[in-house]
């Protein structure tokens, strides 16, 4: 008895169970929990502005973000004043210098900030519940009274000319420049970057930005999403009172959408951009991608998943994980209104670039030539269907996939849809669409590296025309 | 996000913004205990959101490592992903996204981390991994393995040092802040020539020492019920053998040497990094040096951003923040010259600035801008359950209390204009390092004048 004391003393009963417990399997998990979508409340300002809003009450912080349709597909002749008046919104406005708008908004805790993507503008607010009226007088200043001011503008060009110089410095950013200049014919949205050149940047003043301002901050293409620690009636008086009367200047002009057909190789094409002594070699293979509204959308985000869109991908399982050529290497489709490209990207060993595109062709032979096994198609769909709900922890992730949706027209259900749909892709799916997409015959493929080093190499794997291009030219 | 009883006390209609009187509350509750093994386990419930996120924290860092054998900390957390007894390679990840979850890992001088975040019914699988290459990593470890992860790392050295425009900085930065041998005198990636020398016998004795249940602490947050994680916990974990007692030296004392030195780099722009000692995470000036650097550069309204990039219009960027991390802190100072203008211009405007914050206070506006975009900062960087996880971790680590939250925000409101004063007068205006980073061929640009004493 003493004994056995003695051990249960030393010993609770945890311990005993766990002398039973094998740990050679992982265990079984119970499903997981299914998606809750939050509720949306919509409502109308009396200019017709909508409002979605999510009520939030367990932090006391209220996010606010207002689009606007257009962003730098607007820039027509202008490559880059969308971004750039983006940026200038938070500057001066109102009655208040730029240091006294931020100087305001730092003392309220609020954060405020304005970018434009290629297809709108968004002016985001971040602030505690207490702040909130103060803040969105703020918000109303900077979206309907910046002040372009000469000498705000000068200083913001040239440093946005210093920032387009110092690309140049970025293997990635040349890279990409470069592959956007290929894959997208001149004219085509996505075919230069958002930031435009240095010569776009050099013309850029107040009268332009003033232009361009009434042009495209047009309240009829404007929509907010609010998500936090307020209700839709504190909301419409709050919102109403500060944008129910913003009116727009100029009549808003429908939105030209550029001709937008990408290039169709007939082959693969290769371009070489040279970075004497680089440390590695920075690639990028293509092809111009799909639309979100594909019916194959589901699928190609499987196969993609499966390809190169987890740690586990063929990818990233070859190039990283058995051959160590890459820190990483991943592939992506970017969804987007016009669509996007469908990219692969890495920075590989200087001495290994010729392999790694080898590898990369090779892995997209594969994924259309054979099936992909169950256990690796459920694996993907698990992985996207599963990790859905953790897109909703925070205000900013709600608000994010608000407005993600909204970018394409669709209702937030089409969020729990889309589950359904990955659910239903079936190894036939995902094969199909690979062979449908896949541009292993026709990729357009970029290496930005040590071309004394790597050029034999790529030669020697005869996969299409080699070019070459100079950095300075992509990143001028 | 939530779930976090932060509170604010008081909404006043005619002051909205925060003040010292009206402080806000923040708290993450947690239960804390620890196993017989000497593995701490914190569990916070937050049941908002259906996920789990675990946060293992090892108490060994980079600043363990032993001489001829820099980065293997980061190495090893590599291999801690390559397979143990029950989950060979490549189960680990596969499991894992196949049942919705994510994981990652990180090292820093002080410790390595390693986490998943993913589906509140995935928490079993969590932990049966994090206790399996707790318990069991050393079986399937071997030559191949090592040579592998070793190339990845080299890789990641090459794409965030050597391919990237002023990286080597990173490099050259630590020997010139601390003395030969001191935890903090390498960096974290290492050397090329040590990540080769790395072998498994090196694996094998940094497991033995480092990776037991006694020197690691375990996070469990999300929506969860504390009692069942409890028994998980002991579950797959109890039966793992306490490891022997680590002593970790405490590094001597030492006086900073004023240092100038330049790198020629293919850069457009030259920049200007100004490197100064402070204090550990611990210690009371650490909140004045945080607040120092919101208001040196941390708005455009900030002084240093007035006089470099606003009023001066010579630099095209600055920025500047404080370090503090377990055995002693750094803050830095980084500008970006315009074009055509030389470092030798920033530094004096610099130094100006960092004397004149001596004659001319912090104004209350200043100090309280400060104080309310921090702690705003502060709040949003708390509204995940991972972001909490490993603050708790943090904590724990830095002062034995895992919801040090409320402490930190009381000490950032405490700071005075005074304290900004004394700290900058204390820190920064003494022996610092000095690094110019010039486009190749342009040493003519570089910043050339040792502080004057």
């Amino acid at each position: 008895m003493r004994r056995l004391l003695l051990v249960a003393l030393l010993a609770p009963a945890s311990v005993s169970a766990q002398a039973a417990f094998d740990r050679s399997n992982p265990p079984a998990l119970a499903s997981a929990p299914k998606l809750v979508l939050p509720t949306v409340r919509v409502a109308r300002l009396s200019n017709g502005i909508t409002l979605q809003l999510v009520e939030q009450r367990e932090v006391p912080l209220v996010q606010v973000a207002l689009t606007i349709t257009g962003g730098a597909r607007l820039d027509g002749a202008a490559p880059g004043i969308a971004t750039f008046m983006a940026r200038m919104l938070t500057e001066s406005a109102g009655a208040r210098d730029v240091n006294a708008l931020q100087s305001e908004l730092a003392f309220l805790g609020a954060t405020l900030s304005s970018s434009a993507s290629f297809d709108a503008f968004t002016v985001s607010l971040n602030v505690p519940k207490r702040s909130l009226g103060a803040a969105l007088d703020l918000m109303a200043d900077v979206v309907q009274r910046p002040v372009f001011s000469a000498a705000d503008v000068r200083r913001q060009r040239d440093l946005r000319v210093a920032s387009i110089l110092q690309r140049r410095d970025q293997p990635n950013a040349v890279a990409s420049l470069a592959f956007n200049s290929l894959l997208f014919p001149a004219g085509h949205p996505y075919h230069r970057s958002t930031d435009g050149d240095s010569a776009s940047a050099a013309q850029l003043d107040s009268a332009s930005l003033r232009n361009f301002y009434a042009r495209a901050m047009q309240p009829a293409r404007a929509k907010f999403v609010i998500v936090g620690d307020i209700s839709a009636a504190e909301a419409i008086t709050l919102l109403g009172a500060r944008f129910g009367n913003w009116t727009a200047t100029t009549a808003p002009a429908p939105i030209a959408i550029p001709p937008a057909t990408p290039v169709t190789n007939s082959a693969v094409n290769i371009f070489l951009v040279d970075k004497p002594g680089a440390a590695q070699s920075v690639i990028r293979i293509g092809s111009p991608g799909v639309s979100r509204r594909s019916p194959d959308y589901a699928a190609l985000v499987v196969m993609n998943t499966i390809l190169g869109g987890s740690f586990s991908s063929r990818l990233n399982a070859n190039l990283r994980e058995t051959k160590g050529y890459t820190y990483g290497i991943g592939s992506s489709f970017n969804w987007a209104p016009v669509p996007g490209a469908f990219n692969i990207g890495s920075s590989v060993r200087t001495d290994v670039t010729d392999s790694s595109l080898a590898e990369v062709f090779k892995e997209m032979r594969t994924i259309r030539d054979t099936p992909v096994d169950a256990a690796e198609l459920s694996r993907a769909k698990s992985y996207v269907a599963l990790a859905v709900p953790g897109d909703f922890e925070t205000n900013a992730d709600i608000a994010g996939q608000l407005l993600e949706v909204g970018l394409f027209g669709l209702p937030l259900s089409s969020v729990s849809e889309f589950i359904t749909r990955v659910n239903a892709v079936t190894a036939a799916d995902v094969q199909r669409v690979a062979r449908r997409y896949l541009p292993t015959s026709t990729a357009t493929v970029v290496v930005v590296g040590d071309l004394a080093k790597v050029r034999a190499g790529i030669e020697a794997l005869k996969l299409g025309h080699i070019t070459v291009m100079d950095a300075a030219v992509i990143s001028r | 996000m939530t779930f976090r009883h932060f509170l604010a006390s008081c909404a006043c209609a005619l002051a909205p913004a925060l003040s010292g009187a009206q402080a806000t509350r923040v708290s993450v509750p947690y239960t804390l205990d620890t196993l017989p093994n000497g593995l701490t386990l914190i569990i916070h419930e937050d049941h908002s959101v259906p996920i789990v996120t675990t946060n293992v924290w090892y108490h060994v860092g980079s600043g363990d490592e032993k001489m001829g054998r820099t980065g293997f900390a980061h190495l090893f957390e590599h291999l801690m992903f390559m397979g143990s007894e029950h989950a060979p390679n490549p189960q680990f990840d596969r499991l894992l996204e196949a049942a919705g979850a994510n994981n990652n890992g990180s090292t820093t001088e002080d410790r390595t981390n390693y986490f998943e975040s993913g589906p509140s019914t995935s928490l079993p699988l969590m932990l049966w991994l994090e206790a399996d290459r707790m318990g069991w990593l050393l079986s399937g470890m071997d030559g191949p393995k090592v040579d592998l992860q070793r190339d990845v790392v080299k890789n990641e050295r090459r794409q965030s040092y050597e391919n990237q425009p002023y990286g080597m900085v990173g490099d050259i930065q630590p020997p010139l802040m601390y003395p030969a041998g001191h935890p903090y005198s390498w960096t974290v990636i290492g050397s090329m020539a040590d990540l080769s020398a790395a072998s498994v016998d090196d694996v094998k004795e940094f497991f033995r020492k480092y990776y037991a249940p006694n020197n690691a602490t375990i996070v469990v947050a999300g929506d969860v019920n504390t009692a069942d994680v409890r028994a998980m916990v002991r579950k797959y974990f109890g039966e793992i053998p306490r490891g022997p007692a680590i002593e970790r030296p405490t590094p001597a004392a030492f006086a900073t040497r004023d240092t100038v030195a330049t790198l020629e780099d293919r850069v457009q722009l030259p920049r200007l990094y100004l490197n100064w000692h402070t204090v550990k995470s611990v210690d009371a000036d650490a909140a004045a040096l945080q607040i120092a650097g919101y208001i040196l550069a941390g708005a455009r309204t900030s002084r240093l951003t007035q006089a470099l990039v606003y009023r001066g219009e010579i630099a095209t960027s600055v920025n500047a923040y404080s370090d503090a991390k377990r055995l002693d802190g750094d803050f830095q100072v980084t500008a970006t010259a315009r074009p055509g203008r030389a470092l030798d211009t920033l530094q004096t405007v610099i130094d100006a600035e960092l004397q004149r914050i001596v004659v001319e206070p912090p104004t209350a506006r200043e100090l309280e801008q400060a104080r309310n975009v921090i702690e705003a900062a502060f709040l949003r960087g708390i509204q995940t359950v991972g972001g909490k996880a490993d603050q708790l971790n943090e904590y724990y680590y830095q002062t034995g209390n895992p919801d040090g939250f409320q402490k930190d925000l009381d000490a950032l409101r405490a700071v005075t204009a005074a304290d900004i004063q004394r700290v900058v007068r204390k820190y920064l205006h003494g022996a610092r390092v000095m690094i110019s980073v010039v486009p190749q061929g342009k040493r003519e640009l570089a910043a050339t004048k040792k502080v004057a004493q």
